[in-house]
């Protein structure tokens, strides 16, 4: 039998040395350039950090030439960021600069640290998920490929972090991000009685319904949807696989915008719907690396430094947001959902 | 040579940014499963639907979670993804790695699996993408052999994790690596074994800046912060000032709560601290400088989740401040009473949040034995329908 429940690796044996020194102790770091940190401890050590963005679905080849080049320049250690980027740490400054032209060389952008675009966190989509709505790695690379210039340099006035997710379960949690990616189905399931009797739950099914749309067909000893009620939330299908809403014209991408989760000036704060639906356009989406370029570039021209998407738009209104974007306001923009009436104004004192 | 077969897909390949494409190739020339998942994805792009059944349960010997059954809706047209399971494999705190580590890694999913993987999951986990019923065994048994478990999936306690924190980040008020693996091998049987109403996650952010998105994406969010002054090091304010940093405008105007001041006459920089609320920014802008207050502690905050089922929540302050020593005495008491509570009460595939929504704060407290205080809250309530026990009104 074999061991289990050792629990993972002990993070002390995946410190480089120079952080084993360190740790805990570090004074202060400085932004040196774009995908440069330098962190300065108290003993004096030095650490440069250099930030590089990844695909994120890498192949084994990939990671050993990462490992590679961590050999070279970083004494065998390498850590990954929340947002899958790849940080090399190197504690010799003057191998730097060849550790970036060995980077650029291979085709890793290095870039991402301060008021610049980072990786866009991101989920499975078609190829590895059973629910999506949309795609995500490819999504993600025709985005990043538009938005290059965002990870490279610190042309933004402050953080933007974007995220994708390919359906409402939302692995990636992407509802409080400056911009967020949603794939969103638009059609209601479409029951198949005989794998509903044969492998479904069916109380668990009707309790799995967040708007009640679902009852029992005790005829066919299935289930019936009340597609008027039903938000294709996919909730049911996660439940019971005989209720498929997968559709290649009903499924499409929303974008929600403003949101963070940083207590840094002002609270962490949800993203909020803004354009409904796009289509999904493989392999290169340009409706929706349209829309959100040009949502961050608005951003972008419009607000104060150090200014979150969310922040500029929370002074600015709403209303106004919609008329600096172009972005047409539609019905399903304002909540009918549990707390929608929060959201409603409470004031005659709003913009033309 | 005959014209691709990934047409739509080989267009994913130009560009600047790093193809996850090229990845597929590079493994789809070594392995027939890899080649198979770039047809089927193709597939995808030409219909705009996907090609994975529906779930399936499938596992390691002695464990519930920790592997995502996976098979092909076309098994017809792509014989070497009809198994196509992923394994979530726990990370090291901080997700710092040896590269003989990786290497490990490495030779064993070229052996067992695809050659693919994600560095990371959402989650956290190391994700590897693709093997076989018959290879799952066999590749955990290798994965045990050189160190790595498995994480969690289904309705358990999922991979904890957390930020850089004083690993990298002078930020950083708690051992945020410390406290997410003690955690992780403390609640070894609650991350493995399924048998909570659904998930649960746990994440561990050394500041308030939240680096790992706790307030976001955890049912426990332990973050960060401290009580006392802001330490000051006048010197290096001066020298902020004299390269032409805009202390006024970039630091002091942007406090949320007006509580410092900059006289650029004397060059000193007060900052009122009772009135402070230790939100970073003027610590981020002037690192060199400001750095967090002596007495160090976490604000542990409940309830956050995504929109399935009832919609999202960001975590609530319940305990405003607690001591983060080792080995988490009073932390794990309070997850222990959280996790009876939730057990006990929420109905299947009800979060933490949403029971706390349905029940009310009050019964979570009781429970909990924790003390209502202001921090709680935003502003008190405005409605009149409210709760007295039979003692309360004696
Ligand atoms: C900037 C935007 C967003 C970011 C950065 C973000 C980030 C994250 C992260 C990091 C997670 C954690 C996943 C995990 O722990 O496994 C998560 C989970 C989730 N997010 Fe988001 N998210 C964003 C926007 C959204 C939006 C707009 C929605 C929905 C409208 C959403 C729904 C979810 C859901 C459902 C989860 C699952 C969380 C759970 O229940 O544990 N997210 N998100
Ligand atoms: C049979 C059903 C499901 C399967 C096979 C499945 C599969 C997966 C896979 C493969 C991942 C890894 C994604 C990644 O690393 O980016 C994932 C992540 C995730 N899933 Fe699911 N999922 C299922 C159901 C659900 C449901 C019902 C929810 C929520 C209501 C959910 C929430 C999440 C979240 C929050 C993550 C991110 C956590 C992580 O990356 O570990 N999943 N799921
Ligand atoms: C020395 C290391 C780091 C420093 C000094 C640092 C600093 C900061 C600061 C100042 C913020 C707040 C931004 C704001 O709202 O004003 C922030 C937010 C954040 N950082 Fe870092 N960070 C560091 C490392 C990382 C790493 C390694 C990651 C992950 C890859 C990361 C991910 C994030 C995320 C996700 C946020 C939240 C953004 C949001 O509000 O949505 N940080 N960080
Ligand atoms: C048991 C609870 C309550 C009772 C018996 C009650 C009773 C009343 C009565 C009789 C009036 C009319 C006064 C008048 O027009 O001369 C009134 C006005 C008002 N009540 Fe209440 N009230 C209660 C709770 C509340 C609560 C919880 C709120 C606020 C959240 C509230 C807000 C108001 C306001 C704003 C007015 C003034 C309306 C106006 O002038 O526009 N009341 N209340
Ligand atoms: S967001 Fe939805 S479709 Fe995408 S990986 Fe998660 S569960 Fe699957
Ligand atoms: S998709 Fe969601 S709303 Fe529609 S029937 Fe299923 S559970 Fe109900
Ligand atoms: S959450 Fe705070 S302590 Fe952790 S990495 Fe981010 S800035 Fe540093
Ligand atoms: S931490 Fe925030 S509230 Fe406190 S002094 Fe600095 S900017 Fe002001």
């Amino acid at each position: 039998m074999a061991r289990t429940d050792f629990g993972p690796p002990h993070y002390t044996q995946m410190l480089p040395p120079v952080i084993q020194r360190n740790y805990g102790k570090w004074k202060y770091h400085e932004r040196l350039k774009p995908g440069l940190l330098k962190h300065v401890a108290e003993s004096g050590d030095e650490l440069y950090t250099v930030r590089a963005g990844s695909e994120r679905l890498l192949s084994t080849d990939r990671v050993r030439e990462i490992c590679d080049i961590a050999d070279k320049y970083c004494e065998g250690y390498v850590r990954f960021t929340s947002r899958h980027n790849i940080e090399f740490l190197v504690s010799d400054g003057s191998k730097v600069e060849q550790l970036i032209a060995e980077l650029r060389n291979k085709g890793y952008p290095v870039g991402g640290t301060g008021h610049s675009i980072t990786n866009i966190v991101h989920t499975q989509g078609w190829a590895h998920c059973h629910t999506p709505a949309t795609d995500a790695s490819g999504l993600v690379k025709a985005l990043m490929d538009e938005l290059y210039d965002y990870f490279m340099s610190w042309k933004l006035p402050a953080y933007c972090r974007i995220s994708l997710a390919c359906c409402l379960n939302m692995c990636g949690a992407v509802h409080c991000s400056d911009v967020a990616i949603l794939g969103i189905h638009r059609k209601p399931p479409k029951p198949n009685h005989e794998i509903i009797r044969t492998k479904c739950e069916i109380p668990n099914v009707i309790a799995a319904c967040p708007t009640g749309a679902i009852r029992p067909d005790p005829k066919e000893k299935s289930l019936i949807i009340n597609e008027k009620r039903c938000m294709y939330c996919g909730n049911c299908y996660t439940m019971c696989p005989g209720l498929p809403l997968a559709d290649a014209e009903g499924d499409g991408v929303s974008i929600w915008v403003g949101g963070k989760v940083s207590s840094a000036r002002t609270p962490p704060a949800f993203s909020r719907l803004v354009i409904p639906y796009l289509p999904n356009n493989p392999p290169r989406w340009p409706e929706t690396v349209a829309a959100v370029k040009n949502i961050i570039e608005t951003w972008a021209r419009h607000a104060h430094k150090h200014e979150r998407m969310g922040e500029w738009i929370e002074r600015i209104g709403w209303d106004r947001f919609f008329l600096l974007t172009g972005i047409p306001f539609t019905e399903q923009l304002i909540d009918d959902f549990t707390f929608a009436t929060e959201t409603f104004r409470t004031t005659p004192a709003f913009k033309w | 040579m005959p014209d691709s077969e990934t047409p739509l897909l080989d267009e994913l390949e130009k560009g600047p940014w790093p193809s996850f494409v090229r990845d597929m190739r590079e493994a789809a020339q070594k392995k027939p499963a890899a080649k198979d998942l770039m047809r089927q994805l193709e597939l995808s792009y030409k219909e705009k639907v996907g090609h994975w059944k529906h779930g399936g349960i499938v596992g390691v010997k002695g464990y519930g979670g920790g592997v995502i059954g996976r098979y092909s809706d076309r098994p017809d047209l792509f014989p070497n993804v009809e198994m196509f399971h992923t394994l979530r494999v726990n990370q090291p705190s901080g997700w710092f790695y040896t590269t003989k580590a990786l290497r490990a890694l490495c030779d064993v999913w070229d052996k067992h699996g695809s050659g693919l993987t994600n560095f990371h999951g959402a989650t956290g986990d190391i994700i590897l993408l693709g093997t076989t019923t018959e290879h799952l065994q066999l590749c955990f048994d290798d994965l045990a052999e050189i160190g790595f478990d498995l994480g969690g999936s289904g309705s358990c306690l999922r991979t904890p994790s957390a930020c850089v924190g004083p690993a990298r980040c002078e930020y950083a008020c708690i051992d945020t690596l410390d406290i997410c693996h003690d955690l992780t091998v403390a609640y070894q049987e609650q991350l493995h074994r399924p048998m909570f109403p659904y998930k649960f996650k746990i994440k561990v952010a050394g500041c308030p800046n939240d680096c790992v998105a706790s307030i976001a994406r955890s049912d426990l969010s332990v973050i960060g912060t401290w009580k006392g002054n802001i330490q000051i090091d006048e010197d290096e304010v001066g020298k902020y000032w004299e390269s032409g940093f805009d202390i006024q405008g970039e630091v002091v105007d942007l406090c949320p709560t007006k509580c410092m001041e900059w006289d650029a006459h004397s060059r000193t920089l007060k900052i009122n601290d009772r009135e402070c609320n230790r939100c970073m920014h003027c610590i981020n802008q002037m690192p060199k400088a400001l750095r967090p207050g002596e007495q160090r502690g976490a604000t542990i905050l409940v309830g956050g989740k995504a929109p399935i089922v009832q919609g999202a929540l960001l975590s609530w302050v319940v305990v405003p401040f607690m001591k983060m020593e080792p080995p988490y005495g009073e932390l794990k008491d309070l997850v222990n009473k959280i996790f009876d509570w939730w057990d006990e009460n929420a109905k299947m595939r009800e979060r933490l949040g949403e029971l706390i929504n349905r029940l009310g704060m009050g019964q979570f407290l009781r429970a909990t034995g924790l003390r209502p205080v202001p921090q709680m809250i935003i502003r008190p309530r405005a409605n009149p329908y409210y709760f007295w026990s039979a003692e309360e009104v004696k």
